[in-house]
């Protein structure tokens, strides 16, 4: 990077945020407006492309010619442990087809609505038994740490037949993994202990029969014990950071718009369309989906070369008023299923189904058990996650 | 966008070399789209659609995050 290009006052990613802690940095909102294909400046000085439009994003992620492998030249990364993540071993998440669609496609029975539709009724009964337990005795609770993180910890553990008895070691290997401050040193040695914890599991279950994913993976006899292992690291850690970060975010929205909350206690019938409004207005991936262009194409009018990386904010998107009218609102009886929460493409999230009945059943049962939920913190004190990789709050002191 | 008005005979077409199994289309339009059990790939259940489904699969088309889902119109 040059003096010249300091002088230009390039937005610095990720930028800070405004007044409201649900919304998107301002700067974001403000390109999205006026230049929505923008160069942006990374930690190391290097500068990338920012996406900021939903149609761009959309068209974008169902391009080839943009990457997710995190290896190719110009791929942008947030900061080196995000770098560590994105190269060593990430699974398919970071692959591009054919050899993304192979190993996806081992998994995508595990997740189809109709298997996620049998397993609601397990849900709802962890649900209830995590609501029952916090309650017990006492009139307030951390959200966080009672329920929303246990909830969709408990349920991956039970699909993918981890003892759910280690939910402290991997949530915390989870939590270095997504921070933004970890080194890449950091991120190396936790990734690698996940790793080899996933594999040893997965050895352990080659002499049972047993249903869950592991198992089933091991017994294919068509992947590495490695590669086991970053598609069992990828599954745990993506499957509960994500749903419980939506949680807690998704509760504190409701208590801060006391009208939604009550049409949603009102008409239960809300609630999915409700779950798509929370994953519309609060994306929780807010830093950007990352790509890097292979060949040169043309986005939003805006020529972007092969080598060059590319940002897709789709928090920015999911608040297009072209999109979503009036959509900085929250509107829990709007169409919001063309969100971008889940991305777009053939990377579009895997574990969708299943997020959305646990988000519906979570919500559910914690609107309609606790008719008196309440904040018991002042707004101003909850501590946001402007640290991580996924948003969301680290504790919410709730009451009823 | 094709119209899904009544008096077009359409007929929906997946390819089920482009799907992710994401689910979107059986959740959006269960009467119509499915996904086998083996591979969680689309299955399409009623390939020319009833009037009253129309709407709901122009929707699971416009969602299909891989674009594996298109109509076909013949003119009635
Ligand atoms: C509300 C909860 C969730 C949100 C917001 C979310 C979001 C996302 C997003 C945005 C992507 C695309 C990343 C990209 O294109 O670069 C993704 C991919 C993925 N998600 Fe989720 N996710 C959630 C829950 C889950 C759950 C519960 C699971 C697992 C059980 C899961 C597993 C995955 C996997 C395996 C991928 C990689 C898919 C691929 O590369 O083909 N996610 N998720
Ligand atoms: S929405 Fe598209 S990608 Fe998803 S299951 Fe249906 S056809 Fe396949």
């Amino acid at each position: 990077m040059t003096l010249a290009d300091q002088s230009t006052e390039v937005l610095a990613v990720p930028a800070s945020r405004g007044a409201c802690p649900f919304d998107p940095p301002p700067a974001y909102d403000q390109a999205r407006e006026q230049n929505p294909v923008s160069r942006v400046q990374l930690f190391d000085g290097s500068s990338v492309w920012m996406l900021t439009r939903h149609q761009d994003i959309r068209t974008a992620l169902q391009d080839h010619r943009l990457s997710a492998d995190g290896t190719k030249p110009g791929f942008p990364f947030l900061s080196p442990g995000r770098r560590q993540l994105g190269t060593q071993s990430a699974s398919f998440i970071r692959m591009d087809d054919p050899e993304h669609a192979r190993l996806r496609r081992m998994l995508t029975s595990d997740f189809i609505i109709k298997r996620v539709e049998a397993l609601r009724p397990q849900v709802k009964a962890i649900a209830a038994d995590l609501l029952d337990t916090m309650t017990r005795g006492k009139n307030h609770a951390d959200l966080v740490t009672e329920f929303a993180f246990p909830l969709p910890s408990l349920v991956i553990c039970l699909l993918l037949g981890v003892p759910y008895e280690d939910h402290g070691y991997f949530q915390k290997q989870s939590h270095i993994l997504l921070s933004a401050g970890s080194s890449a040193e950091q991120v190396r040695v936790a990734r690698d202990d996940l790793n080899g914890y996933i594999k040893n599991l997965a050895e352990a279950k080659r002499d049972h029969d047993d249903e869950d994913i592991i198992s089933r993976l091991i017994h294919r006899d068509e992947l590495t014990p490695d590669e086991i292992a970053t598609m069992g690291t990828l599954l745990l850690v993506a499957g509960h950071e994500t749903t419980a970060n939506m949680t807690s975010l998704s509760i504190l929205t409701l208590l801060r718009n006391p009208d939604q909350l009550k049409r949603l206690r009102e008409d239960p019938g809300l609630i999915r369309g409700a779950v798509e409004e929370m994953l519309r207005y609060l994306s929780i991936i807010h830093q950007g989906l990352a790509r890097t262009a292979v060949e040169d194409l043309e986005i939003g009018g805006q020529r972007i070369r092969a080598g060059e990386g590319v940002l897709l904010m789709i928090n920015a998107a999911n608040r297009d008023h072209e999109a979503f009218p009036d959509a900085d609102a929250v509107d829990v009886g709007r169409d919001a299923r063309r969100h971008l929460a889940f991305g777009f493409g053939v990377h579009q999230c895997l574990g969708q189904p299943l997020a959305r009945a646990e988000l519906q059943i979570a919500l559910d049962v914690l609107i309609n058990g606790l008719p008196n939920l309440r904040l018991a913190a002042p707004f101003e004190d909850i501590p946001f996650r402007d640290d991580m990789l996924v948003y969301g709050v680290h504790s919410l002191p709730i009451a009823w | 966008m094709v119209s899904p008005a009544e008096d077009v005979k359409l007929r929906v077409v997946a390819d089920r070399s482009k799907c992710m199994g994401a689910g979107m289309c059986a959740l959006n339009a269960p009467e119509v789209f499915d996904q086998d059990e083996d591979e969680g790939l689309v299955v399409v259940l009623e390939p020319e659609p009833s009037a009253e489904h129309r709407y709901a699969v122009r929707d699971a088309v416009n969602l299909c995050p891989a674009s594996a889902l298109r109509f076909e119109k013949d003119e009635a």
